[in-house]
């Protein structure tokens, strides 16, 4: 089916969050304000205005009634959905990078860019059930990898937190006593900085990309590597779909290294990969800047993706789509 | 120098005593200089350096010894000074007192040689080159010799000792790739620091790994015409490799900063070249050129001489040396190879690496020349003169006879390109001429039937004259030639064959396929197929064409491809993107026909090159039968075809079925711990049950929508 071309943002896409229920797509970009559409035929339900700088990440509560955003003003922002107020903001001295609401979303992990000598760091917050008795302290704070953090999420149970970043090593840290527990691999893992983490739906495996060019596939228990998709383009987006065993990557060349001569050449598609046999399936193109974000409809019957020409694109697959065999 | 600066031992004892220092209690290494001072003394690694500069600066480089000069007594002793004066100062600067011709004490008389020293050892080195063999007269002719070079001779034995005879050791099968028992074809790649010798199994769809190295070249690597060798080049000079089984070190040509290397056709010679920066930058580069025998190593000649000498044509101004400076005539024996100069075609033999008949062929203004690929015939291209008095040439000429065998003056010639093809049966000089007006120019062709009587040339233009040519390409071994022409971004692409269907030895035409991305023309090997090549700004468009049947096989894109290369059989192309683009990377193998069998990608993918073949050794007729009876051949490999494609999506099955197990394991083992966790993650969520819920069904909702309404008059007629 023809893509929905949802125009609302006015800088490049950063992040893009279904709920659970699959209704609602929340966008973040590099614009202060990130959005909300509906799901189905991509219509601009309202906007969340108070950040002050480009928004890079943001969680929805399993209800939801509440939104959490992370941001480049060095705060994270909790919001009520529906009505599009701010509830609480968490001050940081450094940008922050990726939020995720852990199981029963009374926890979130956030992480904290490298900022004016300040190490980056991974910070659990504790989520009130009423905002007016949310606090700001953190909970627990993790330190240790090098450079930026580029997604940190809860493990299974919130028994533990997976971190990938610029240092090319996912690891796996005990969310009780901070303790690093598992680290991937140099030989075997991503050769250049990772750029995003996707969990699977019920969160038992879950996909790394990287700018090595290829995503991997890793058991969120174990951090035993699973697949390799390699692809012919950094990567900085990947998703899974819930329904089928498809992994769609998404990137393209450095938004300061992408040719004038042809869209072509800087492949701006998000691929599809059999997630087993690791073969490409296909590519749905339409973007004209690098795809900085990828989202599966939790029913597995839509996708969006985000792309540095500040377009969401809402695509609704055909019927054709679910009967691919290769 | 550095025997200058540097002290001995005993002068740093002698110092050390007059200061008291005992040498035993010092601790050299603990002795630092400050940083940015180097107090004169020359640390190791500038001491290479140093030591290179060393040749020109000190020894006698700069003094030759003329000998042979007639012996005169003392009263002609100016007179053949004057003489000797007056030929070697032209060649360079004698340095006062520079000139010395030493007199038998006893009567007085030279002895019939004499030393010049010159100011820089460039000039010594010139006035060698030049006046080596001068005939003064009949009976004294010059030889003339480095100074440094005589100590060397001094030391050759007065008595002949035969030369050590090594004892016999069988050489490796050096032809040993070509049979391989699948009749696969080699390749060689180069990306990021590897240098890469594959197989190109197009049966299994992937290469097959012969060998890698990494740092195994300093700048390329490149195939000898046959096959046989693959020569990498380095800073000390190029090195040859090959063997049975794997790559090993044959041969090594000593030639310092080599730059270029070329085989000859039949791989005997391999000639090297480098260009070194002048000292003084006004002057010109300086340009050496070694011929080695391939096999022995043996330097069989060397050319020095400034860049300008070694640049291309004769009118002069073309800045730049052209590569190859010799080519070679297209015989297997090597015989013969050439090179243009101002006025002067060099054909050189191989026999004793001199001219032939000692002299250069003299052809006023000649702009270019080539040989055929198969006869020693050279075909020379000489522009107009004289504002169009003496009109523009293309002659023939057979060597060694230097005879003229056939040539056709031209008219308002703005430009000449000449393609043989490859049997050396034809030859199409492309003509570019000028319009009446001189604004503008168009092109037309000549054809040279060059193993007919008395050498026929038939003039071919095109339709439309004004079409620009973009390429040129003869079909190998065979008599069409395919032109791609036109003005616009979507040129045409003719067919053209120099046989009608009489036989009557007239030029027709095939076809014209119209409007093709197209600008590079990639015939096979082996003819009848032919790859129209949209390269560059066209992005790599690749369509697949039969001229046999005259239609299009497939058509298909390898996106930014920059290169392609039929291996040497015409069975399988090769298309590949260098590191010209930064993306994208690597290369394709397709089928004759146009059917892609496998992709790699490589970063920084600098070189894809296939392995050539020598000429097959099958008789012209057994050729014949065998493709009369193809049926028959084709059965037993058709056969072993099938075999390996079964096996292969047998095994394509086996592996997805593994992959399919694994997965399958994968996710009960998933299923399990989830169910052990279910009651824990449901505490979690304050006792929300969520788990079934995290299956999704779909539920079809219909969902109407009023987009528009609007209101339309229609009439009735």
């Amino acid at each position: 089916m023809r893509p929905i071309l949802m125009k609302g943002h006015e800088r490049p896409l950063t992040f893009l969050k279904y709920n659970r229920d699959g209704d609602l797509l929340f966008s973040c970009a590099k614009d202060h304000t990130p959005t909300v559409w509906f799901a189905d035929n991509g219509e601009r339900l309202g906007t969340y205005r108070g950040h002050n700088g480009a928004v890079w990440c943001c969680d929805v509560s399993r209800d939801s009634s509440l939104l959490i955003t992370g941001s480049a003003d060095q705060t994270a922002k909790l919001w009520d959905v529906k009505k599009g107020t701010q509830l609480y903001t968490f001050n940081f001295d450094s940008p922050t990078r990726s939020v995720d609401f852990g199981v029963g979303d009374k926890l979130a992990v956030i992480t904290t860019d490298p900022f004016m000598g300040l190490p980056s760091a991974i910070q659990v917050k504790r989520i009130a059930r009423d905002p007016i008795d949310q606090a700001g302290e953190s909970v627990l704070v993790l330190k240790g990898p090098q450079g930026r953090i580029n997604r940190a999420v809860w493990g299974p149970l919130n028994k533990t937190i997976i971190s990938a970043g610029e240092d090319k090593v996912v690891r796996i840290w005990d969310s009780e006593t901070g303790k690093l527990i598992k680290e991937s691999d140099k030989e075997t893992g991503h050769q250049k900085p990772i750029t995003s983490l996707s969990k699977s739906i019920d969160g038992t495996h879950f996909i790394t990309g990287s700018l090595d060019k290829s995503a991997k596939l890793w058991d969120t228990r174990t951090l035993t590597l699973l697949k390799t998709y390699m692809t012919e383009r950094p990567v900085n987006a990947v998703t899974m779909s819930p329904l089928l065993d498809h992994v769609v990557l998404g990137g393209g060349q450095d938004a300061s290294a992408v040719t004038t001569t042809d869209h072509r050449a800087g492949k701006f598609e998000a691929k599809f990969y059999d997630k087993i046999l690791q073969e490409e399936i296909g590519g749905v193109k339409g973007h004209f800047g690098p795809i900085n974000a990828l989202a599966f409809n939790p029913d597995g019957r839509s996708f969006a993706s985000g792309g540095e020409d500040g377009y969401v694109r809402l695509h609704h697959f055909d019927p054709d789509y679910f009967n691919i065999k290769i | 120098m550095a025997s200058e600066v540097m002290m001995s031992m005993e002068d740093i004892r002698a110092a050390g005593s007059r200061l008291d220092i005992d040498f035993s209690e010092v601790d050299l290494d603990s002795i630092r200089l400050p940083p940015g001072d180097d107090f004169g003394i020359i640390s190791d690694d500038e001491d290479l350096k140093e030591e290179e500069e060393l040749e020109f600066e000190v020894g006698f480089g700069n003094i030759i010894v003329v000998d042979n000069l007639p012996v005169v007594p003392k009263e002609k002793f100016d007179k053949l000074e004057g003489v000797i004066r007056k030929i070697y100062s032209q060649i360079g600067v004698i340095k006062d007192d520079g000139l010395w011709m030493p007199v038998d004490l006893d009567t007085g008389k030279t002895l019939g040689y004499c030393f010049i020293e010159y100011n820089t050892p460039q000039e010594a080195e010139l006035a060698k080159e030049k006046t080596n063999g001068y005939k003064l007269d009949r009976s004294h002719i010059f030889a003339v010799n480095m100074f440094d070079d005589i100590e060397k001779f001094m030391k050759v034995p007065d008595e002949w000792a035969p030369p050590e005879t090594k004892p016999y050791t069988p050489g490796e099968n050096l032809q040993h790739w070509l049979t391989d028992e699948k009749a696969r074809d080699q390749f060689v790649i180069r990306a990021g620091s590897d240098t890469e010798v594959l197989w190109n199994d197009a049966r299994q769809l992937k290469p097959d790994p012969v060998y890698k190295r990494s740092f195994w070249t300093d700048s390329f690597v490149q195939w000898s015409p046959l096959g046989t060798y693959l020569a990498t080049l380095h800073r000390q000079g190029a090195a040859v490799w090959g063997g049975a089984t794997t790559f090993n070190r044959l041969m090594r040509y000593a030639h310092p900063q080599v730059k270029l290397i070329d085989f000859s056709p039949g791989e005997r010679f391999l000639v090297t070249y480098s260009s070194h920066e002048p000292s003084n930058p006004r002057d010109t580069h300086r340009v050496v050129l070694n011929i080695f025998d391939v096999r022995s190593g043996k330097l069989m000649r060397d050319f020095k001489g400034s860049a300008d000498e070694f640049a291309i044509g004769g009118t002069g101004g073309v800045s730049g040396v052209s590569w190859p400076v010799f080519r070679w005539d297209g015989g297997k024996d090597d015989q013969y190879f050439a090179r243009i100069g101002k006025n002067v075609v060099s054909v050189y033999e191989t026999e004793t690496f001199t001219l032939i008949d000692k002299k250069s062929m003299k052809v006023e203004n000649v702009m270019d020349f080539s040989w055929s690929p198969t006869d020693p015939i050279l075909a020379l291209f000489v522009p107009e003169l004289g504002g169009g008095n003496q009109p523009a040439r293309v002659s023939l000429v057979q060597i060694p006879s230097k005879e003229e065998l056939r040539q056709k003056n031209l008219f308002s010639v703005s430009d000449c390109k000449m393609y043989w093809q490859s049997n050396g049966e034809y030859l199409a000089v492309k003509v570019d001429r000028y319009t009446k007006t001189k604004k503008s120019t168009y092109t037309g062709f000549e054809l040279f039937r060059i193993k007919e009587r008395d050498i026929p040339i038939e003039v071919l233009e095109l339709e439309n004259k004004n079409d620009k040519i973009i390429a040129f390409a003869w079909e190998p071994k065979g008599h069409r030639f395919a032109v791609i022409h036109g003005d616009n971004p979507r040129p045409d692409v003719s067919f053209y064959s120099m046989r009608t269907a009489h036989n009557t030895g007239r030029v027709s035409k095939l076809t014209t396929i119209k409007g093709k991305q197209a600008n590079a023309l990639f015939w096979s090997p082996a003819g009848r197929f032919i790859v129209l090549a949209g390269l560059k700004g066209l992005n790599g468009q690749l369509e697949f064409y039969n001229v046999d049947d005259l239609e299009t096989m497939a058509t298909a894109e390898h996106f930014m491809a920059t290169d392609i290369e039929w291996d040497p059989t015409g069975r399988y192309v090769a298309t590949s993107v260098t590191s010209v683009h930064e993306m994208e990377n690597g290369f394709n193998i397709w089928s004759f026909n146009g059917k892609l069998l496998y992709r790699i990608l490589k970063d920084h993918f600098f070189q894809y090159s296939w392995r050539p073949r020598p000429p097959s050794l099958l008789s012209p007729e057994k050729e014949e039968e065998i493709s009369k009876n193809l049926k028959k051949y084709s059965k037993k490999y058709e056969a072993e075809d099938q075999d390996v494609s079964l096996q292969l999506s047998e095994q394509e099955r086996e592996k997805r079925k593994i992959l399919k197990e694994e997965w399958e394991r994968w996710i009960s083992e998933w299923k399990r711990l989830q169910e052990e966790e279910k009651l824990e993650r449901q505490k979690l969520r304050d006792g929300e049950a969520s788990d079934e819920e995290e299956e999704y069904e779909a539920k079809e909702v219909e969902v109407e929508e009023l987009l528009d309404v609007s209101k339309e008059i229609i009439s009735f007629d």
